[in-house]
């Protein structure tokens, strides 16, 4: 059966083992009835013209694992950030994990998704933020179809969070293959201030999609560090939404580091509903193999006086393939924006591919507004001078490609993430060295 | 000194209206409206082609049958009716012309006002003209000397009965009648255009002009132009058109292939201002352009263009770099004006070893208009050492203006260096009050500024049509430009 039929059959089921009376069930079949007729995106739609699904929609994916699967904390402690102390969420095959997770706290809301659906104590959250920014293209309908699970993170005002939340989403193995559809949200109220590191790891080889929504508002003056490590094994693949709401002095990084995965698609949006706002969006990807990694990036200046950052380095060995979509879209009302947006690549290998498309969609006529994007090779005079210097051309090579990521790994503000993707680089670049920072 | 704002510039910009717009009174001889087979038929015949034409329009016309109108294009207009064109129009057949003497005085007086005058370019800017109006050529000049050297310059349809041979083994090479809806559109009912042919290792020793009028009410124009440089010449072309007033849309829908074979150079430069259509957005001439290069080894195409008329631009002169060492150029400057639409770009297509590319494109976008560039930078993976470099700049002028980039860089080499960067930014008052402070006032300031920011590409037309360049660039923001 096809996997979108397999969808369409097992959705009333989910509906009824769910429940059919919140209000929550709306949203659910409105966005069901949406995926319905748009079905899987295809290569002729221009948002889709580098980035072919088909591969790894022909797996007959498990919709929803059914034993609970439980795993040993030592296996899978080297996926944590774990020198740090941190709070943690941890799903195993889309279900919640308490033993492994940690989230014990008593000044905010770090809990599931399930519960905050079904409690009257979240009502009001829900009511305002749930499935208020997110799409209605065809891939966020039909995670909000069956949204169901996830992390849901709440920060009241002033409350600065002492330590990262790291949100890991296990998948064990122990169906031939799975899907999950993860839906996050995340609302941080004024001059509050969170670090969130998001990972999806799964255990075995067995083929994995992952659909992932997650939204997040960022209220006045409150300050969002997102971090997604994206370095599962190369029969995972990963569809990941974010949309971002921010208001006003509101300051946004979304940092993405995407390393392993057999097709990543990263679908990032920002809007800016306020003055002052600050967005980045910062990655890293580094791949080979037949891996594929497509950013599609977008920002939308509303109000004046704000600001985008965008910084995206890419290296591509062998015969992988790298995407990147980045859209700045400056409204009328939008004066006095500054948007900037930064794309590098380096092909290592002749048979490696890279789609770049920088777009800008300017109506406000005193902006400034630049992209560059760059496609090129390491310098052959840099490599020579430091193999005269004893140094292999190996290392050599990987000192250069260090160099050149690091504008990227710069701006990441928790030292054990820092030093993280350094080692994972180190791993994927084949040396053993340690890029001192 | 009265104090002039930009609001006097937009005030200004809104109200100005086309100098162009005229109608010219010849006779004309016009078909029925509409589009078959019989019409295809029909105007093949009265070109006297041969049967080989004739079936090769008709099978164009069958692809075009079944092709749909591109949507892609970030423009928003209501789309031509066309059974509801007519697709030949030309002057009432008239004996051959020696000089210009002999030409219709009206004729005559249409060039004047718009500037060209037919004697003053033979004389002083050492320009072969071939006029066309309305489809079919009436002056040919230089023609006898350029006959010395073995070039060969004419129009289209001359070119079919006297060089059958060298037409029919070009034409449709670069961009077959399949290529996309307007191009198969043009194949089929193309009345005329040039045809220009430079021997080996000739150098052309003057600039080829066309100058483009559409002139009869509802008819479109499909012009066909075809240059083919042999191994080691050089030609510079230049195409230049200004369009009366006119308030039905009219659809303008051209071909241009150029083959540069080994070695080989072509410069090929546009001038564009047909009617914008009025302030109101009412009227003005669709443009739906196709244009391609085919670059043999080591040769060498350069595609200037100012766009500065039009109500629909949709234009993307090409460059495919076949040959080693190949190199192809793009300098574009795009005017946009009240509510013209304008989406345009270039795309080179990296085939051959250390071929190169540079793209410069400047937007100017003023009024309500929406001005885009969409670009494809695409290296195939035996095109070892290419190198591209793209510049996209904007400049927006009012705030209910839009300026839009869609660069698409694909890439599948390692050696490739590739390079694009785009900005987009106002006129800015310091630039204004640094200029007020010496003296200069706020208009010519403007026109100081604009002429900056287009200067790269002006200074790659040729001498004759920079001037002429320069004037289509002021009347489009007239008022600012001093």
């Amino acid at each position: 059966m096809e996997l979108k039929d397999k969808l369409i059959a097992s959705y009333v089921a989910f509906e009824n083992d769910i429940d059919t009376s919140s209000d929550i069930h709306e949203i659910r079949s409105k966005a069901f009835q949406n995926f319905e007729g748009l079905g899987f995106p295809t290569k002729k739609l221009e948002a889709w013209k580098y980035t072919s699904l088909n591969s790894i929609l022909k797996q007959d994916y498990s919709l929803f694992p059914n034993k609970e699967n439980s795993i040993q904390l030592a296996d899978v402690q080297k996926y944590f950030i774990h020198d740090i102390d941190t709070y943690k969420l941890v799903f195993i095959d889309g279900k919640y994990s308490s033993f492994l997770s940690e989230t014990t706290h008593d000044t905010f809301d770090v809990c599931l998704m399930s519960s905050a659906l079904a409690k009257p104590k979240y009502k009001a959250v829900i009511e305002n933020y749930f499935n208020k920014i997110a799409r209605k293209d065809n891939l966020t309908s039909l995670n909000t179809a069956f949204a169901n699970e996830g992390a849901y993170i709440y920060i009241p005002r002033n409350v600065e969070v002492e330590k990262p939340i790291q949100i890991i989403n296990f998948t064990t193995g122990s169906e031939a293959a799975t899907m999950l559809q993860p839906r996050n949200l995340i609302v941080v109220e004024q001059n509050a201030h969170v670090q969130i590191i998001e990972r999806h790891q799964s255990l075995t080889s067995n083929p994995v999609l992952t659909n992932a929504v997650t939204e997040i508002f960022a209220a006045k003056d409150a300050t969002v560090d997102i971090y997604k490590i994206q370095n599962d094994h190369k029969t995972a693949s990963l569809i990941d939404n974010s949309y971002i709401e921010q208001k006003s002095n509101s300051v946004v990084s979304v940092h993405t580091f995407s390393f392993g995965g057999n097709i990543t698609r990263n679908n990032l949006n920002f809007y800016q509903r306020g003055e002052h706002i600050d967005s980045i969006l910062k990655g890293i990807t580094i791949i080979e193999g037949k891996q594929h990694v497509d950013h599609h990036t977008m920002v939308q200046h509303i109000e004046p006086n704000c600001e985008s950052h965008q910084d995206y380095k890419g290296i591509f060995d062998e015969r992988s393939t790298g995407v990147f979509n980045g859209k700045v879209i400056v409204n009328k009302e939008a004066q006095k924006t500054n948007a900037y947006q930064k794309n590098n690549n380096i092909l290592v290998s002749d048979r490696a591919t890279i789609n770049a498309k920088p777009q800008l969609e300017i109506f406000a006529d005193d902006v400034k507004c630049s992209h560059g994007c760059t496609i090129g090779q390491l310098d052959d005079e840099a490599l020579f001078y430091m193999q005269q210097r004893g140094i292999p051309e190996k290392e050599g090579k990987a000192l250069l490609m260090f160099a050149f990521a690091n504008t990227v790994l710069e701006s990441v503000k928790i030292p054990e993430v820092k030093q993280r993707i350094a080692k994972i680089i180190a791993n994927k670049l084949n040396v053993k060295m340690g890029f001192e920072l | 000194m009265s104090k002039y704002t930009e609001d006097d510039l937009e005030q200004e910009l809104k109200t100005k209206e086309y100098k162009y717009g005229f109608y010219t009174e010849i006779e004309s001889e016009t078909f029925a409206k509409g589009l078959s087979e019989e019409v295809v038929i029909a105007i093949s015949k009265k070109k006297n082609e041969p049967d080989w034409m004739t079936d090769w329009r008709l099978e164009a016309y069958r692809v075009w049958k079944t092709m749909k109108e591109p949507e892609w294009a970030n423009v928003h207009y209501e789309k031509p009716k066309f059974q509801e064109i007519a697709y030949y129009s030309a002057p009432k057949a008239k004996p051959k012309l020696n000089s210009l003497d002999e030409v219709d005085p009206e004729l005559l007086d249409t060039f004047k006002r718009l500037g060209i005058s037919l004697d003053e370019q033979k004389k002083l800017a050492n320009v072969a003209v071939d006029i066309v109006i309305d489809s079919v050529s009436v002056a040919t000049t230089f023609k006898k000397s350029l006959g010395e050297k073995g070039i060969i310059f004419m129009p289209i349809s001359e070119a079919i009965q006297e060089h059958p041979e060298l037409v029919r083994k070009y034409l449709g090479t670069v961009i077959p009648t399949t290529d996309n809806f307007y191009a198969a559109l043009n194949s089929a009912v193309f009345s005329d255009g040039s045809f220009c042919y430079i021997p080996k290792g000739v150098r052309c020793p003057m600039e080829l002009s066309t100058y483009f009028r559409i002139n009869e009410g509802g008819t479109g124009q499909f012009e066909r132009t075809l240059v083919v440089a042999d191994k080691g010449s050089y030609v510079s072309y230049l195409e230049g058109c200004t369009a009366p007033s006119r308030d039905e849309n009219q659809l303008h829908a051209a071909v241009v292939e150029l083959i540069a074979m080994d070695d080989a150079e072509i410069k090929y430069s546009t001038v564009q201002n047909w009617y914008p259509g009025n302030k109101e957005g009412k009227g003005g001439v669709y443009n739906f352009v196709t244009k391609r290069a085919l670059c043999e080894t080591n040769a060498k195409v350069s595609w200037t263009q100012v766009e500065t008329g039009s109500a629909i631009t949709w234009k993307y002169p090409s460059c495919i770099l076949k040959g080693n060492n190949s190199v192809g150029e793009f300098y574009s400057i795009a005017v946009t004006n009240n509510h013209q639409q304008a989406d345009t770009g270039t795309k080179m297509i990296h085939l051959g070893k250390n071929t190169r590319s540079t793209i410069i494109s400047k937007g100017i976008s003023a009024g309500k208009s929406q001005n885009s560039y969409r670009g494809l930078v695409q290296i195939s993976p035996r095109a070892e050492n290419a190198r591209n470099f793209s510049q996209c700049d904007s400049l927006l002028m009012g705030n209910d203006c839009g300026a839009h980039t869609f660069p698409y860089i694909e890439v599948k080499n390692k050696t490739a260096q590739i390079e694009h960067e785009a900005t987009t930014s106002k006129i800015g008052e310091e630039q204004l009050f640094y200029c007020n402070q010496r003296g200069i006032d706020t208009e010519k300031a403007i026109a100081l500024i604009v002429n900056g920011f287009s200067k790269e590409v002006l200074n790659n037309l040729p001498m004759e049509f920079a001037v002429e360049a320069q004037k289509l660039l002021e009347i489009s923001l007239e008022g600012s430009v001093g």
